[in-house]
């Protein structure tokens, strides 16, 4: 089976405890979870949980008819690659030495990131893109040596007149 | 109207068309005992030994009948022992509402005497659950509660009300019966594919479980197999839809099926599966299961498509509309030869019948067939788990839907008294209940439910004096290293215990007695518990080993000669 990475959105009605639905369904039914994010919507009514996740066919049909069970769940939706937006961010604390500075420096410059602490010792790096961009961005820093990192998994969005919400119209 | 939400609670469950409840009281739910005594002429409740009792008899009285099942425990340790019952009600999808009272919203998070989070515990096992923190939702979440454990595929669903709530005050405006959703109807091409699959099939076998009970679709399942010349099988969860004296019906497959339906499964070329969820106990090795065969799988319950076995055509539907409308696009045909080979198969599981079961002793298949002598049609069948379960699931001849009511995706031992009294309270008839040493002993508490309701039970406790579906496991892949399955240094006396409980007990130690005590404890008219000592090492037989394909199938003995 091919296993592939992809994206699903969730809209989600603002209920106690519906994170707590959600995550526990994919524990439950053994499936994993590379990212998850829970945000604020355009409507009060509704959060949106954005959860990347990796497997075949059959396990994100599975997810996704699962996920559609689940009271409190408002809509589901896999967000195609070519059809959608997706972002993530990542804060990066590298260490802040003169033999590395300039390669951290030119790193940063290269992937549009960009510098947003400087200590006498550390440095930390805010870096946004795809998945993949911070991904190359992070093996490129390792041997400088990551003192610590952070990322928000990604969120995503549909390109054009595309909604996740199938109520909302232009 | 005015009304504290413990009456708005109570008032609420009667809109909804409830007769009886079964709980327990408690701390945190006196407020709602004392709305239900003032009720008592609209509402029954039912007193059990224990609030796991109350909950599988929730569960019983929703099997015999189809309609929502009640329980109500306190906090706490209330909440927690209705666990069990609940997870036995979600495995087979029985609508179920259970109500729990809270400590108040003041106290809760503060790790409070009889707090427990069971929103929180039950979260996994409910279809869904709410914490009703303000009264004002209060009746609604209880009429809501109700629509979801009965549409679609039912479940149990939890309703937790802090006390402060029960006591509150708020206005009720009394509401109409919630309409029970379905699921919507099958997309006409995917009915036309099926049409065209069951015309290229010369071997179609039908297969159904409990979803076609909740569907209540014996004649449509008839009609088509009496249309497309099919033998029909079905899951544990299925049977008694179809009556076991249909010839086209071959009775359960799986682990522990009838030779014929598991093997005429298996040479099948066509699999109509009818809301049946493919478990592990009715495939077995899902890589060899029906390899020859294409499936077409109706359910009501989208998730449940491709979920365990791949499937060739899934319609995720409302099954009975569904079958309704397929029925008159296909076309009448005949499978002469495989319709033989159903009956060569019948003949060989005949044989092997024979071969296996004694006619010196008191069989467990000699003793249901003398209990369904004393049985109507309709009567409710009970059972807990184990050998037991599986020998009335093979031998009992069930004739009218929902007369067997048994856990099946759980396996709960010690379902069966509580389910029984809830099946006898539903229905009012005499209620038959087999179980086993084993399953008896873990909840014969409700004994003192039963004699207080006095229902109108027939208690068959097979004896044979060990975990005979264990054992059975020990003798055959664990070399009869019988640990912790022998039950031989208990000295329980079940006809003293009946007594004790003060009910009518019976003993049968020998076949000779068998007739007479059977009919004997039949015409009682209180609840009669009859304990009848059976063979410790009879076998369910056939049996395909856990995670076996058909070609293991275990027939007769090998290690005794």
């Amino acid at each position: 089976m091919n296993e592939e990475r992809y994206v699903i959105a969730i809209l989600v009605e603002n209920q106690p405890g519906i994170l707590t639905r959600v995550a526990s369904m994919f524990n439950r039914r053994g499936f994993n979870i590379d990212s998850l994010t829970v945000s604020a919507t355009e409507d009060n009514q509704y959060s949106r949980i954005t959860i990347s996740l990796t497997g075949d066919e059959s396990v994100r049909s599975q997810i996704i008819r699962q996920l559609r069970k689940l009271y409190n769940v408002k809509e589901v939706k896999v967000m195609e690659r070519d059809k959608s937006v997706y972002r993530e961010l990542a804060l990066i604390k590298l260490r802040n030495c003169p033999e590395t500075r300039q390669e951290v420096l030119s790193a940063v410059d290269i992937f549009r990131s960009k510098i947003v602490d400087f200590s006498p010792n550390t440095l930390c790096v805010e870096i946004t893109g795809e998945t993949s961009k911070i991904e190359a961005f992070i093996a490129l820093v390792e041997p400088l040596g990551i003192l610590e990192m952070c990322r928000t998994g990604v969120v995503a969005i549909d390109r054009g007149c595309s909604y996740l919400n199938s109520e909302t119209s232009l | 109207m005015i009304l504290t939400g413990a009456d708005i609670v109570v008032e609420t469950l009667i809109e909804q068309g409830t007769k009886t409840v079964f709980g327990y009281p408690g701390g945190q739910v006196i407020n709602l005992y004392d709305a239900l005594y003032t009720r008592s002429d609209r509402i029954e409740h039912v007193l059990t030994a224990h609030e796991q009792g109350a909950a599988h008899a929730a569960d019983g009285y929703a099997r015999a009948t189809g309609e929502v099942g009640v329980c109500i425990a306190t906090s706490g340790p209330g909440a927690t022992n209705l666990v069990t019952g609940i997870a036995t009600a979600m495995l087979d999808s029985i609508p179920l509402v259970a109500i729990t009272g809270n400590v108040p919203n003041s106290l809760i998070g503060k790790d409070s005497f009889q707090e427990v989070d069971i929103t929180g515990v039950t979260l996994p096992i409910t279809k869904h659950n709410f914490l009703v923190k303000s009264i004002d939702k209060l009746a609604d979440t209880i009429r809501e509660a109700f629509a979801i454990a009965k549409s679609g595929r039912p479940g149990p669903v939890l309703v937790d009300i802090p006390k402060d709530v029960q006591v509150a005050t708020f206005p009720y405006e009394p509401s109409l019966v919630v309409e029970k959703k379905l699921p919507k109807p099958a997309k006409h091409d995917k009915l036309k594919a099926a049409v065209q699959m069951i015309a290229e099939s010369q071997k179609p076998y039908i297969y159904f479980g409990g979803g076609a009970v909740s569907a209540d679709i014996s004649e449509e399942i008839i009609a088509l197999a009496d249309k497309i010349d099919a033998p029909i099988g079905c899951t544990m969860m299925g049977l008694s839809l179809i009556p076991v004296k249909n010839p086209r019906f071959l009775g359960m497959e799986g682990m522990h099926g009838h030779y014929a339906s598991s093997v005429g499964q298996d040479e099948a070329d066509l699999i109509i599966t009818i809301g049946a969820r493919f478990s592990d106990r009715a495939t077995g090795n899902v890589a060899k299961y029906a390899r020859r065969a294409k499936i077409i799988h109706i359910d009501g319950d989208r998730a449940e498509l491709n979920k365990n076995i791949n499937v060739d055509l899934g319609i995720s539907c409302n099954i009975k509309n569904a079958l309704q409308r397929l029925l008159p696009l296909i076309g009448e045909t005949k499978h002469p030869e495989w319709m033989a080979r159903i009956e060569e198969l019948k003949r060989e599981e005949q044989e092997q019948f024979e071969k296996v079961t004694a006619k010196d002793r008191i069989t467990p298949y000699a003793l249901i067939q003398e209990v369904a002598k004393h049985t109507n049609p309709d009567t409710p069948i009970v059972t807990d788990v184990g050998q037991h379960q599986m020998w009335v699931a093979q031998y009992y001849p069930f004739e009218v839907p929902r007369t067997f009511i048994s856990s099946g995706g759980l396996g709960t031992m010690g379902f069966g008294l509580g389910a029984a009294i809830g099946a006898a309270k539903a229905t009012g008839k005499k209620t038959v209940l087999f179980t086993g040493d084993g399953s008896f002993g873990m909840n014969l508490n409700e004994l003192a439910t039963a004699v207080t309701e006095n229902s109108p039970l027939v208690i068959i406790i097979m004896n044979n004096k060990v975990l005979g579906m264990v054992r059975q496991w020990q003798t055959l892949f664990f070399q009869k290293h019988y640990s912790n399955t022998d039950l031989h240094t208990r000295k329980t006396d079940f006809v003293k215990l009946a007594d004790a409980f003060g009910m009518k007990g019976y003993r049968v130690n020998e076949l000779s007695e068998m007739e007479s005590v059977i009919s004997q404890a039949f015409n009682e008219n209180c609840p009669v518990l009859v304990d009848v000592a059976i063979y410790e090492d009879e076998f369910v037989l056939p049996m395909l080993p856990p995670g076996g394909s058909i070609e293991e199938i275990i027939t007769e003995r090998s290690d005794q000669s």
